[in-house]
């Protein structure tokens, strides 16, 4: 059994032989939206087969695409997060920042959103008032313009209060291929700053298992130290925002993409006290929780000091260092170096990660 | 089975000893739980904390002479009278 | 963090590795009883710094892996009321049972709760008067006294729509069980410390004698297993067969007589089922009679037909390190980390799912050494 054997995956049902002791996929699950491995099979199995064309087949957070003489980046996301205000942020900063951030991923200067909104019958409308609020807020300090939206409203009961969706287009100034194809060996691995606060924020005030903390989720826009990246000349191969399913698993889609191996150091990577404490009493790994303002850059071995100094004078990115690196590989790996100097594998979770007793 | 981690208690409330809980900090972030197994450990202690629950008070001397131990481990190698 | 960090020193963890290398002069094999242990040898990487003389073997200490299958069908059976709140450590969530797991149910609409400790369970039936809370009792003596406190206070309290679905289960009697095994090849065990936090060790002692086997009463940082793997492969090594306690800043020999008071008010020693192990005597507990109302088996009556194990699952044999992953027939191909047959694959410290894991690093799905 080897990593290729995913590629022809074997279709859910009975054909793949085993009707006892399996879990039974024929519904959405949770997990379906934890951005790991069963978000992977639903995107593999049902959207992209139905969708395919070569744009969608890239496999990257948005879509680039030719008009004319511009290139543009477009993309989608969709905020279903509980509860809508959190610390540090609310489901309205999460989706301008959030779609702001696939933009510039693409390596796009993030321009215009929509915002097309699910309000549930019964919303009061000041929570309305301030979810728009952080919106505008976070707009302006991006300097995108929302131009367009929509607003429906569904029965009470049949959703979490209040659904975001925002679309994007940013245009592309630079002439590079920003994907994981354009990956090398020998390119440095650099994260923008301390990971795990957006998801231990969340988990701080989620129904059983409240904590007093003051982890403050990362939620931000990470245009301008992209932009200054791409302005200064930074031969950036790859960038990727790092969202649910956390640091971790945005390396293994990454390693998969560009069939190379990705090694690790764990001592490079900073992680805030109050959120190792959070993780060790719930046993969760922080490599796999989710942030909403960091992300990781692949830029050749010769460019890292350079690319180094340019993000840290960027608030959003002032604890920018090198994490790892890429080497030589046959197909998508990801290893990290632990604190005792050993080495062990990273792979995709199932669906979320939960707090464990054990 | 369990995991369990260490935290020093920061403030105690409850008179009845089954129902006592305390604030409990782990690394910078602070959790309540029950103390009903460790009546009698006081603020500024550290406990075992186990899903909710202090299932054991830390013996801090004893902690820092493992410790001392543990990362001395040359010097005791000689004691023992191993070589190579 | 605190008495943690401490325990986690590369220097000295990397010294006791060569200590215990010059100390081996041939081939051991030792258990760890208890699933954090499994998961600091794995995330630490410690089996790769032993000596290779030593042959660790990841034992039953998990309560994701053992508890039986008729009691998660069991569970989601409840769960799928539609008047109950069904309470869950996240780790049981994703277990299969006969057809799916608890996930599933509250895909399909179940009221299926994570909670951090059973106090959270309790305190949602208070909150929800008109509900059915019904709390997942799964865990090792450790986990005992926090349930039974529940329990206590519920009865206390007069909560009467709190009950328990029990699945507590005792280590000695485990250990036993693998030690009595013809095709056993387990020579000195790691205890697990945090159920020795609460039970002390006394009750090795007997084991230790009958079977003539190290035990050594261990921690979870790198630095205590180290250092206990040490202690036990040094009595090997002498020819010793004694518990030791390497974890003296939290067990003592008596454990925690408060915590052991609490459970045994409300739960008994019971015959317990092991998936994958059969039925151990006297390896479970069962609620006393006196708090029989809190019982969810007798609250809610039983209408679905007994589980089945998928038949080509080993589970039983792995855990018991009488077999490995890869030489299960459905291993990595009907059985992955995405759709899991047993608890050893479904938990992420079980010994199928790290081989799964490492399944590209080597042939045979053997544990490689370090890639880094």
């Amino acid at each position: 059994m080897n990593r290729e054997d995913r590629s022809e995956e074997r279709p859910l049902g009975p054909s793949f032989g085993c009707p006892v002791g399996r879990v039974d996929h024929a519904q959405i699950l949770l997990g379906h939206g934890g951005g790991g491995l069963l978000t992977h099979r639903l995107l593999e199995q049902v959207f992209r087969p139905a969708f395919t064309n070569p744009l969608l087949d890239a496999r990257h957070d948005g879509a680039v695409l030719t008009v004319g003489s511009e290139r543009l980046a477009f993309t989608t996301d969709s905020y279903v997060v509980r509860p809508l205000f959190f610390p540090g942020g609310d489901i309205g900063t999460l989706a301008v920042n959030g779609t702001i951030n696939d933009l510039t991923m693409c390596g796009a200067r993030p321009l215009f959103l929509s915002v097309a909104f699910i309000l549930e019958e019964g919303l009061p409308i000041e929570i309305l008032y301030r979810v728009v609020a952080s919106m505008r807020q976070a707009a302006q300090s991006a300097g995108v313009q929302i131009v367009t939206g929509d607003t429906k409203v569904v029965d009470r009961g049949k959703g979490d209060g209040l659904y975001i969706n925002t679309a994007g287009v940013g245009l592309i100034m630079h002439g590079l291929t920003i994907a994981p194809t354009a990956i090398r060996p020998g390119d440095a691995v650099l994260l923008s700053g301390d990971i795990g606060r957006h998801g231990m924020a969340i988990m701080a005030v989620r129904e059983g298992l409240e904590f007093e903390t003051t982890i403050i989720s990362d939620c931000a826009a990470v245009a301008e130290p992209v932009q200054a990246l791409l302005t200064a000349g930074i031969e950036v191969h790859c960038l990727r925002d790092l969202t649910r399913g956390g640091l971790a698993t945005a390396l293994v889609e990454i390693a998969e993409a560009a069939r190379l191996h990705i090694h690790l150091e764990e001592t490079a990577i900073p992680i805030q006290e109050e959120v190792r404490g959070a993780c060790e009493i719930l046993g969760l790994d922080p490599l796999y929780v989710a942030n909403e303002g960091r992300f990781v850059c692949f830029v050749p071995l010769a460019q890292k000091e350079a690319a180094l100094d340019i993000l840290r004078q960027y608030p959003v990115a002032t604890d920018a260092h090198q994490i790892g690196e890429v080497r030589e590989g046959t197909e998508g790996l990801v290893t990290i170096k632990g604190t005792l100097g050993t080495s062990r594998v990273l792979d995709m979770l199932s669906g979320e990660q939960l707090p464990r007793i054990c | 089975m369990c995991l369990a981690v260490p935290g020093q208690i920061l403030s105690i409330a409850g008179d009845d000893p089954l129902m006592r809980v305390g604030r409990i900090r782990f690394g910078g972030i602070i959790k309540e739980v029950s103390l009903a197994c460790v009546p009698e450990a006081e603020v500024g202690d550290y406990v075992l904390v186990h899903v909710g629950f202090a299932i054991s008070k830390l013996d801090e001397e004893e902690a820092q002479r493992v410790l001392a131990y543990l990362r001395n481990t040359d010097e005791l190698a000689e004691l023992e009278g191993e070589t190579l | 963090m605190k008495f943690v960090d401490e325990y986690r020193d590369a220097d000295a963890a990397r010294r006791w590795a060569e200590r215990l290398a010059r100390l081996t002069t041939r081939p051991w094999t030792l258990m760890e009883v208890c699933g954090g242990q499994t998961h600091a040898i794995l995330k630490f990487g410690i089996d790769e710094l032993l000596p290779k003389e030593i042959n660790l073997i990841h034992g039953p200490g998990c309560p994701v892996c053992v508890t039986p299958i008729e009691l998660i069908d069991r569970a989601i059976a409840i769960a799928a009321r539609p008047e109950v709140i069904f309470c869950s450590f996240g780790d049981m969530l994703r277990v299969p049972g006969s057809r799916c797991d608890l996930l599933s149910v509250k895909a399909s609409g179940g009221d299926v709760r994570m909670v951090y400790s059973p106090l959270d369970a309790l305190r949602l039936a208070r909150d929800n008067p008109d509900r059915q809370v019904v709390f997942f009792a799964v865990g090792f003596e450790t986990t005992a006294p926090a349930t039974a406190l529940a329990v206590h206070q519920a009865a206390q309290q007069g909560v009467a729509n709190f009950s328990l679905l029990v699945s507590h289960v005792l280590v000695p009697p485990a250990m036993e069980t693998i030690l009595a095994s013809p095709e056993n090849r387990v020579q000195g065990f790691l205890a697990a410390g945090h159920v020795c936090a609460v039970m002390g060790y006394r009750e090795y002692e007997p084991i230790a004698r009958r079977y003539r086997i190290p035990i050594v009463v261990t921690g979870f940082e790198p630095l205590d297993i180290l250092q206990g793997i040490y202690l036990c492969v040094r009595q090997l090594e002498e020819g010793r067969a004694e518990v030791e306690n390497q974890y003296t800043r939290v067990v003592g020999l008596d454990g925690n007589r408060y915590a052991q008071a609490i459970f045994r008010e409300v739960f008994h020693v019971a015959p317990r089922h092991w998936r994958g192990m059969g039925e151990i005597p006297q390896s479970g507990l069962a609620l006393n009679e006196r708090y029989a109302a809190f019982d969810a088996e007798r609250r809610f009556p039983r209408d679905e037909e007994r589980g089945q194990e998928l038949p080509e699952c080993i589970a039983g044999l792995i855990l018991q390190g009488v077999r490995k992953p890869y030489d299960c027939p459905i291993f990595g191909t009907v059985c992955t980390p995405d759709h899991p047959c047993g608890a050893p694959m479904v938990s992420s410290e079980g010994a199928c799912a790290a081989y799964y894991r490492y399944r590209r690093l080597s042939c045979e799905g053997a544990r490689a050494p370090s890639p880094g």
